[in-house]
Formats: structure tokens, sequence, C-alpha cells
């Protein structure tokens, strides 16, 4: 059984447009599910659903978020609050701003251990220790009793991703997590996230722009346009053919390491013309649905 | 390093400062009308008394010479007599300075308290109904000077309901035990609850008069400041880790919202202490600024002069305060 399970979830703009169109996807324990689509498509705000972090301008229109089996939205909010901590973490797109100035290093790993969890300190001192060596950090000691301005942008990313799994999750959603570092630094921490994954056994929800590092992480992918998942398949079986055309054409046109530079408008627009009066057609259907309701 | 560096940057600026208000005060006095001599006389005092006197006071010689003198004095501790009370004027002014202090401290802790609240309860229940409500509170609190205020409370809480002392610092008739003028403080100190509580109800129309212009001020710049800290991404991330709105804001959110409106607040409080000269007035309460005015239709210049280099001195010891807070409170500054 999958650990999350979306199932139809529409989000719009409080009195605009929708954002996430009927909404489905599963992720299973262990698993890795890759979330792609161009700027603007909704993944992030699927991995802000899922954390109940959406902004208050947006609502939930319709659907259910299964957390192991519990639907979140028919929870009371602090419930839903409690359990998305004590079962999911998030790793940031910005590790530059995703730690708090005022606060040392160590607290910001072991606050929901102590406060949340009810762990000693010393107990969760000693897990902070252990996570930042296991994330490769040197003189562990010494960097939790930094604070954030101190350290590299690789070296706070580092600190959220020993953070985001302090607890032991069950699910990580990672918005793509490394678009904000050097290209030098990218490649270590995606390797260290994909070993973390592998080694604690967390299902993983990974927004990527990437399809190269989707063949390299995921397992399971769904891909997102406008709201609309058009495609949502193995990797294995996305990379060998692509169902929709719009997928199709995203894989065409991801650069080959041989030739980076290959093309600036990747899609053609005949494609893009096709998925958008896909979108158009859904939200026809919709309306007409909610017609004959009422 | 960076604090001890700020500080004794800050205290050679402020020497600077002084020397320029020394000079301003003591000539734009001298400037005004109004002879301090004539005032002290009884009517019919002949031409030579006034000239007698005016020599005695110094007032005779020119005014840079005047100046000098002053000035020289002040620079060895001396501030001169006051011309109504014959008494040295540092002690005179040393003597009201507690007063004042601990009614504007009163006002400044009364304010924090109050806007902090409403800037807290804002942003807990900002987008609704509630944030409205501390709006409008904030703006009308604004709208309406500290004086008036002053007015509104002594009707209401003096007069109509009289809960409150509308005037002095402290009933006369009561014994007072105190060595230092700082008399909330030593009564407490002295574990004197009985006196604590009268002192109380003397200053805390007043000080509440001279706290809600501040309160609103906070009110509104530590709401704004906070709401946009609710939004960064470490507030987000604090979030999804199960932390409740008040917790968030609290520990997340706060301590980063207040150091941009630390300056603002600092200045503001130097206005409130401006606003204790006439809110002392009006309250009759013993501090500096109501000697302030006494001194002003006296045209007791050694007086004046004393009064504004000491509230100058105070202003920029707040300042100075402030600044040291937003170092202490900012780790960038604190390990720079
Ligand atoms: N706070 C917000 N208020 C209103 N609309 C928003 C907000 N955040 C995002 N949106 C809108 O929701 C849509 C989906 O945004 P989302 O951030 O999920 O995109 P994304 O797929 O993550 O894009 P990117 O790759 O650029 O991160 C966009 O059209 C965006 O304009
Ligand atoms: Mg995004």
């Amino acid at each position: 059984m999958s650990f999350l399970a979306i199932r139809n979830l529409s989000v719009r703009l409080k009195n605009g447009p929708a954002l996430l169109r009927r909404v489905s996807l599963d992720v299973a324990p262990g698993e890795v599910r890759g979330l792609v689509g161009e700027s603007g498509a909704g993944k992030s705000m699927i991995g802000k659903a899922v954390l109940g972090i959406l902004p208050p301008s947006v609502q939930i229109t319709e659907g259910e978020i299964l957390l192991d089996g519990t639907d979140l939205l028919s929870l009371p909010a602090k419930e839903s609050r409690r359990r998305i901590g004590a079962s999911c973490a998030l790793i940031p797109q910005d590790p530059l701003t995703a730690l708090n100035p005022s606060h040392r290093i160590g607290p910001q790993i072991t606050d929901r251990l102590v406060d949340i969890l009810g762990w000693t300190r010393a107990a969760a001192d000693a897990r902070a220790r252990d996570l930042l060596t296991e994330v490769q950090i040197a003189d562990p000691a010494r960097v939790l009793r930094s604070y954030p301005h101190e350290l590299s942008g690789g070296m706070r990313q580092r600190i959220l991703i020993a953070s985001a799994f302090a607890a032991e999750p069950k699910l990580i959603v990672a918005d793509e997590p490394t678009t904000a570092l050097d290209v030098t630094v990218q490649k270590q921490i995606l390797r260290l996230i994909a070993g973390m994954q592998a080694r604690h056994g967390t299902a993983l929800l990974f927004v990527t722009h990437d399809l190269g590092v989707v063949s390299k992480v995921c397992q399971q992918l769904s891909v997102l346009y406008s709201g609309l998942v058009v495609e949502d398949s193995t990797v294995a079986d996305f990379f060998a053919s692509p169902r929709h055309p719009y997928s199709a054409a995203l894989l065409a046109a991801t650069p080959k390491y041989t030739d980076p530079d290959a093309g600036l408008h990747p899609v053609p627009d005949a494609v893009i013309d096709a998925v958008r009066a896909e979108v158009a057609a859904f939200d026809r259907t919709l309306a007409k649905g909610v017609k004959t309701h009422g | 390093m960076q604090i001890l560096r700020l500080t004794i940057l800050r205290l050679l600026t402020t020497l600077v400062t002084l020397a320029g208000v020394a000079v301003i005060v003591f000539f734009v006095i001298r400037v005004v009308p109004g002879n301090p001599i004539a005032m002290m006389l009884p009517p019919g005092a002949t031409e030579a008394d006034i000239a007698r006197l005016s020599a005695l006071y110094g007032l005779d010689q020119p005014l840079v010479t005047q100046f000098g003198i002053w000035l020289g004095g002040v620079v060895q501790g001396d501030f001169g007599t006051s011309i109504t009370t014959r008494q040295p004027v540092l002690d005179l002014v040393l003597g009201r300075l507690p007063a004042t202090l601990e009614l504007s401290i009163m006002a400044l802790v009364m304010a924090v308290i109050i806007g902090g609240a409403a800037a807290l309860i804002g942003t807990r229940g900002r987008g609704t109904r509630t944030e409205g409500a501390v709006d409008v509170a904030n703006g009308m609190a604004l709208s309406v000077p500290d004086f008036l205020w002053g007015l509104v409370l002594m009707l209401v809480l003096g007069v109509l309901f009289p809960v409150f002392h509308i005037s002095g610092r402290v009933t006369p008739s009561l014994d007072l035990p105190f060595v230092t003028n700082f008399y909330l403080f030593e009564s407490l100190v002295r574990l004197r609850f009985d006196l604590w509580a009268d002192l109380v109800a003397h200053m805390f129309m007043p000080a509440l008069a001279l706290a809600i212009p501040l309160a609103a001020v906070i009110g509104q710049l530590l709401k704004q400041s906070l709401k946009e800290t609710m939004n960064l991404d470490y507030v987000t991330l604090a979030r999804t880790k199960g932390y409740g709105e008040t917790h968030v804001i609290l520990r997340e959110a706060l301590r980063n919202a207040v150091l941009p409106t630390l300056t603002l607040v600092g200045v503001q409080f130097t206005f409130l202490i401006g606003g204790t000269v006439i809110i002392e007035r009006l309250f009759s309460y013993e501090g500096l600024g109501n000697m302030a005015i006494d001194a002003v239709i006296n045209r007791d210049l050694p007086l004046i002069q004393g009064i504004v280099i000491l509230f100058a001195v105070i202003f920029t010891a707040v300042n100075l305060i402030v600044d040291l807070a937003y170092a202490v409170l900012n780790p960038r500054l604190r390990h720079a």
C-alpha cells in the first residue's frame, strides 16, 4: 500500500484559476517519485499540499491526501499538523533562506526531536552529531554551534538534509533541492540525498526540472502540465516509451550531456497547443460536472 | 569587539553633539525676550538693584564671555546656580531626573507590553477580523497625541471613576524612607509594597498617556515585520515539523521581526521622553519636564541650559542603548 496517496486533488487561487487539476499520485514506502513539469506547473503546490503549508491565498476545492491511509484533509488542523510533523519532512529549495538566522544550527536540527517527539536533549544532540557525520560534515560539534551565516550554501543544504532525516520520517518532500546551489556541489548533494534515501528506506517525492536527475534517482514519475498530471509511469517505462506527447517532447528536449545547449524552446508549439487544449477540455468537463451536480 | 568599537565611536560623536546642543541652547534662550533679573526682584526695584544683581550672576558681561564662563564650569561638572532657587543647577536637575526616568521607563514597559501584545494578536489573526480590530485600535491610538490621551485618562480614570491619583508623584502625607530619588525602584528594594502601590497609582495615568502612541507604533511596525517574517522559508520549514502557529510566531519569527523595528522604536522612545514635559505638567508630576516649564516661565537661564543638556544626554544614551541592543540581538553583528 502507498504511504502517500493523493486522490483527485484540486487547488485553486481563491476566486481565481485552478492551480492543480484532480491530481492523483502514489508514493509507496521507500520509493522515489519524481515530479517534473515546466515552471509554474504546480509541482511545489503538490509538495506544499502534502506538508500542509499551502499559502493562504489558495484553497483546496476537492480531493484527498491519504497519509498512511488517513485523509489529512478530513482531520482537524492540529491533528493533521501532528501527523505530518511525525512522519514527513521537507528538503527545501533554497538553503540560504531555510535556516533561521537567529538560531544556532544545533537546535534547528534537534528542535522537533526534543519539543515534539520528547527526546532528551543529550540524545537529540548525539543524534544531530551522527547526522552531520552522515552528511559528510567535518567537525560536527563546531557546526552545531555555528549560526547559518557562518556556513556556505552547500554546507547549509547538507544541514537541511540532515535535519529532514532527523526524526526518521516515512516521507520526504524534496523541492528542487539542488537548483539554488553551485553546479559543482549539485551532484554531491544529489548523490547524498539518494544515498540517505536508500539507507534509511525513506519514501521521497522529488520535485525537479531535470529528467537526467529523474533517471538516476527515481523509480516513479509524474509529469505535470498546468496542474494536470499528463503522465504517471515508472521511470523505466517512461524512458523506454513515454505515453503522452507532451512528456515525449519533454524527454526529446532534454539535453544530452554531450550537447548541453540543445534548443532554447524545447517543446514544439504544436505539442504545447495540444496539451493546452487538453487542459481546457478537462476544465469544461469539470464545469459540466459541477452543473449537473448543482 | 564590534560592540566595544561601536560604544567608543558613539561616545565620541556624543561629545560633539552635546557641544552643539550647548552652543545652541545657550544663545537661543538669550535671544528670546524676557529678563530673568527683572522677574526676580519685587516691583519697584531700582536700576541700581538690577545692575547689581545682573553683575552677581555675570549677566552684565558680553555674551561670548558668559558662554566661556558657563562652558568652563560645565566641563568641570558645574552647571551654575539656578536664578530662582539659588541652588546648584546640577543638584536640582539630578534630583528630578529619577522621577522622569521612572516615568519614561514605566511608559516604555507599558508600550512594549501593549504594542507587543497587539502585534502578536494581530499576526495570529492575520487576514481575519481580529487583525482589522488591531489595526483600527492602532490607528486611533496614533491619531491622538499623548497629552490628549492624558486628559481623556484623567477624566475617565481620575474623575469619573477615580481609580488613580490625578496629580503628584506620591501622596504627600506618606512617610518616605527613601535615600535616593528612584522612589519606585527603591520601594521595591525595600519591599515597601504599600509605597510602591501608591507610586504606581500616581504614575499609572501619565505613563499610560505617554505609552499609548508608542504602543501603537510598536504594534504597527512589529505586526508588519512579523507578517513578513511569517512568509519566510525557515518559518514554513518549522511548520512542517509539527509546530503550532503560536510557537512559530514566538520562537521562529519574533526575534527576527524585532530587529528591523528596533531603531524606529528607539527614535519613538525619544519622542516619548520629550512628551514627559507636557505630561508631567498635566499631572503635576515632579520631574524634569515640569521643572523645565517652570524654568522657562521664570527665565531661569542656567536651569534651562542644564535641563536641555541633560535631555540631550538622555536622548543620545537611548540611541546608544538601541544600537547596542541591535548588535546583541543580531548574531551577524555579534560575531563580526
Ligand atoms: N503564494 C502563491 N499565491 C498565489 N499563487 C501562487 C503562489 N505560489 C504559487 N502560485 C501559483 O501557482 C502555480 C503553481 O506554482 P508552483 O510553485 O507549484 O509551480 P512549480 O511547478 O513549483 O514551478 P517552479 O518550477 O518554478 O518552482 C503557479 O502558476 C504560481 O503562479
Ligand atoms: Mg517550485
